[in-house]
């Protein structure tokens, strides 16, 4: 059956996350931007609601079923809020989710109970890398098997709290397939450089990392010895990051709309000129159907579908498209106005940017 | 909850009509392209045999919910049974699947306007023994997207208690079938009331026999030409009262009760469109698929942006287009289906069909330079007949209008 309406506990869950989206982190959004911060109280209390809790089996410390769909619902939500708040509070995730979906028994025992059971902690991933035509599947950070050992090799950007974690994933290229590896930070050969400054997602602190052979036991890679498949992890990436884009290009078409029916304009408000009427009907097109893809690619995985990874990157390569295309046109609409810091579709759009090539950067 | 399966009578429904496109489609494409008027009777013949055993088929399905082996009721799945059975057939051929006997718009006009004792009246003819077609007229040569501009006029003869009708239609989808080939059906929009616009705007029901309408032209298009596009003109055509579409009551006073009928037609109709539209589109991504594999290029998912050749660029950019635009379709159709008002639903996935096969065609046959041109493929045909999604049933424009309106809160006055 097709359905396109979510389920009572699903409902919740948006109502939930809607909530603080809409009381606590739109109202942090602008200043936390401007300052480079989000404050830990915030970060905290978005953890509590608990959606990534919700997703962590039982016997790992949380309380429901691992879903995709449901992750991409409460993302969307949130990033509606604030695309680097969520970020930062779906942080553990980073760490959390790609073992819950490869790690093995004993991994999933020891690691995710005290991330998933506890107050929100920073636990993060390293995976993106300083490349123009970065690659997941490619990557050039290096893993090499010595003896019990692995080593890893290479520099890693745009690692959120990198300086604060206590362990984080890595991924890294193992006999050419992309592999990820647990990393207690603090480890001989780990660098943490500066904080890096970038065009939007101001408020969610992100870090470059040098692993310079950086030893760890054959255990730590995920999946165990013989290590895991890389492409539910890298499905669960690009669908994280089409509902954030989707959060964020629906917050920019609803102040549009507001401002455009406010503004006058030739002895009319500007949202009865077509060119602009027709503008806002695109963006609420694209983004519903982008939308449409999204679900559908989210419960493809979720039901184990053949295509779904793929259906998972078309829905990743049409919402960064859309993201683009919905803030630039929502700052277009203020015109001038759009163009201050004061008002958020700026800042809409420079996170608009960020969804074709932040892939690593956050997951459900 | 949130679910993407297909049903199993629309899977099974896919499988048949598959067969049917490619075995009585397909094969006859370039044929009915090239004879312009010529009309495919073995597709129509064999579909009219195929409804009536399944009894598919007409555009506006009110059923009632069947009931399962539990006796718990079943889903409800007309309208997306239609919408993938339409998406199919124009896959095939779309010129060809406009020739599908049945009621078409014609009759999903009756459904929207007309009382149940006019719809039982004009509507069995449609699943008799011989084939017959619907159609509307709407559309004059001064009047398109502007419908409240009609000139055709109705004046009622109290005496013979008769309409009275005399004007032009033109670009009548299956015009020409519905009056001459058969006992169809005409669905004509008349003013009661020249000077009240939209408000004197009435449906009429013209049965193929009557006097005083003739087809006096056939369109040559740019595609669909295996589909009769008809001028008609009426000339003091004479229609019994009840041919009025809709309550008498209501029928004498100032309403625009009318025009917000052929409105609700609309609504049933545009995701249909939009699923003709996708089945083109869809028809044009495969093969372009295909025949790029033949010059060894295969699309490398997974890829960033930057690893990606320009063709696997554009092929994917129109794949996301394709599956996106599909299930806007799926979406506004399970609506109707459920009962839900759809008219944001169905203006978009109007919008984008028509945006997306327009694109796919001319995308496609750009990357495939000189060989995508010729006539040696059906890739230059679907490329015309794409075209036409994005004007009949509410131009792209008209619906962007809509939907904006729905977004803004606006009526027709203030945005126009």
């Amino acid at each position: 059956m097709y359905s396109f309406e979510p389920s009572e506990e699903q409902k919740m869950l948006i109502d939930t996350v809607s909530r603080f989206a809409h009381s606590n982190l739109r109202p942090a959004s602008h200043d936390a931007d401007e300052e480079g911060q989000m404050p830990l109280s915030l970060i905290k209390k978005g953890w509590e609601l608990g959606v990534l809790q919700a997703s962590t089996p039982e016997a790992y410390g949380g309380f429901g079923e691992h879903s995709s769909v449901n992750g991409i619902l409460a993302a969307e939500e949130m990033a509606w809020g604030d695309l680097a708040g969520t970020l930062a509070v779906m942080a553990p995730g980073l760490f959390v989710v790609p073992i819950l979906l490869a790690g093995s028994e004993e991994q999933k025992n020891e690691y995710l109970p005290p991330v998933v059971e506890g107050d929100w902690s920073p636990y993060t991933a390293a995976i993106i890398e300083q490349q123009y035509d970065y690659d997941p599947n490619e990557l050039r950070t290096n893993a090499t098997l010595d003896g019990d050992y692995l080593i890893i090799t290479g520099e890693k950007s745009y690692v959120p709290f990198a300086n604060e974690a206590k362990t984080m994933l890595v991924f890294a290229s193992l006999q050419k397939q992309t592999q990820g590896f647990i990393v207690p930070n603090g480890l001989s050969g780990i660098n943490i450089g500066e904080r890096q400054k970038l065009l939007g997602i101001n408020a969610l602190p992100v870090f470059p990392v040098k692993f310079d052979e950086v030893r760890i036991p054959l255990a730590n890679r995920l999946g165990g010895i013989n290590g895991h498949d890389f492409s539910p992890i890298l499905a669960s990436y690009w669908l994280a990051t089409s509902a954030m884009a989707l959060g964020v290009s629906k917050a920019a078409l609803e102040y549009a709309i507001d401002y455009a029916k406010d503004r006058d304009v030739f002895g009319m408000k500007v949202a009865q000129k077509q060119s602009i009427a027709f503008m806002l009907a695109e963006m609420a097109t694209e983004i519903e159907a982008i939308r449409t893809l999204t679900w559908e690619a989210a419960w493809m995985l979720d039901t184990g579908k053949e295509d779904a990874y793929k259906e998972a990157y078309m829905a990743h390569t049409g919402a960064a498209d859309m993201a683009m295309m919905v803030t630039d046109r929502a700052l277009q609409i203020l015109g001038g106005h759009g163009y201050i810091r004061e008002h958020p579709v700026e800042k809409w759009m420079r996170e608009g940017r960020s969804f074709s090539l932040l892939v690593g950067m956050t997951i459900i | 909850m949130i679910e993407f399966e297909t049903p199993k009578p629309i899977s099974q429904q896919s499988y048949v009509l598959k067969t049917v496109a490619e075995n009585m489609m397909r094969p006859v494409s370039r044929y009915f392209d090239e004879h312009e008027h010529e009309i495919p009777w073995d597709y129509i013949n064999f579909m009219h045999m195929a409804m009536k055993a399944t009894g598919a088929g007409s555009l506006a399905p009110k059923e009632a919910p069947k009931k399962d082996a539990e006796g718990k009721e079943r889903p409800r799945i007309g309208y997306q049974m239609l919408a993938f059975m339409l998406e199919m057939l124009s896959w095939g051929d779309v010129g060809i699947y406009l020739c599908t006997p049945g009621g078409g718009l014609g009759a999903a006009a009756v459904q929207s306007n007309g009382t149940p004792d006019q719809n039982a009246k004009f509507l069995t003819r449609f699943g008799e023994e011989k084939p017959a077609f619907g159609a509307m007229a709407m559309t004059e040569s001064q009047a398109g997207s502007d419908t409240s501009a009609i000139r055709t006029t109705a004046v009622l003869d109290k005496e013979m208690n008769q309409w009275i009708l005399n004007g032009e239609k033109i670009f009548v989808t299956g015009g020409q079938k519905s009056l001459l080939e058969g006992n169809g059906l005409v669905v004509v929009w008349a003013t009661i009331d020249p000077s009240a616009g939209r408000a004197g705007m009435r449906p009429f029901v013209v049965e193929a026999g009557t006097p005083g309408i003739k087809v006096t032209k056939l369109e040559h298009k740019m595609g669909i030409r295996a589909s009769d596009t008809a001028s008609l003109v009426l000339q003091d055509c004479h229609l019994p009262f009840e041919n009025i579409l809709g309550n008498p009551e209501v029928l004498q006073e100032k309403t625009t009760t009318g025009f917000k009928g052929a409105m609700a037609t609309f609504d049933a109709t545009r995701p249909l469109i939009g699923a003709t539209a996708v089945g083109v589109a869809r028809a044009t991504l495969e093969l372009l698929k295909e025949l790029l594999a033949k010059e060894g290029i295969n699309i490398r998912y997974g890829l960033p942006r930057q690893k990606l050749t320009n063709i696997e660029r554009e092929v994917i950019d129109m794949e996301v287009m394709l599956r996106s635009a599909w299930l806007l379709v799926i979406k506004a159709v399970w609506m109707a289906d459920n009962g839900k008002s759809n008219s944001l639903e169905a203006s978009m996935s109007k919008v984008r069909g028509g945006d997306v096969v327009t694109k796919i065609t001319q995308r496609a046959i750009e990357i495939m330079g000189p060989i995508g041109y010729s006539q040696d493929l059906l890739l230059e045909k679907w490329f015309r007949d794409a075209k036409i999604s994005d004007i009949y049933e509410g131009t792209g424009q008209i619906n962007r209008l809509i939907v904006a309106r729905n977004i803004l809160g606006y009526s027709g006055r203030d945005l126009r």
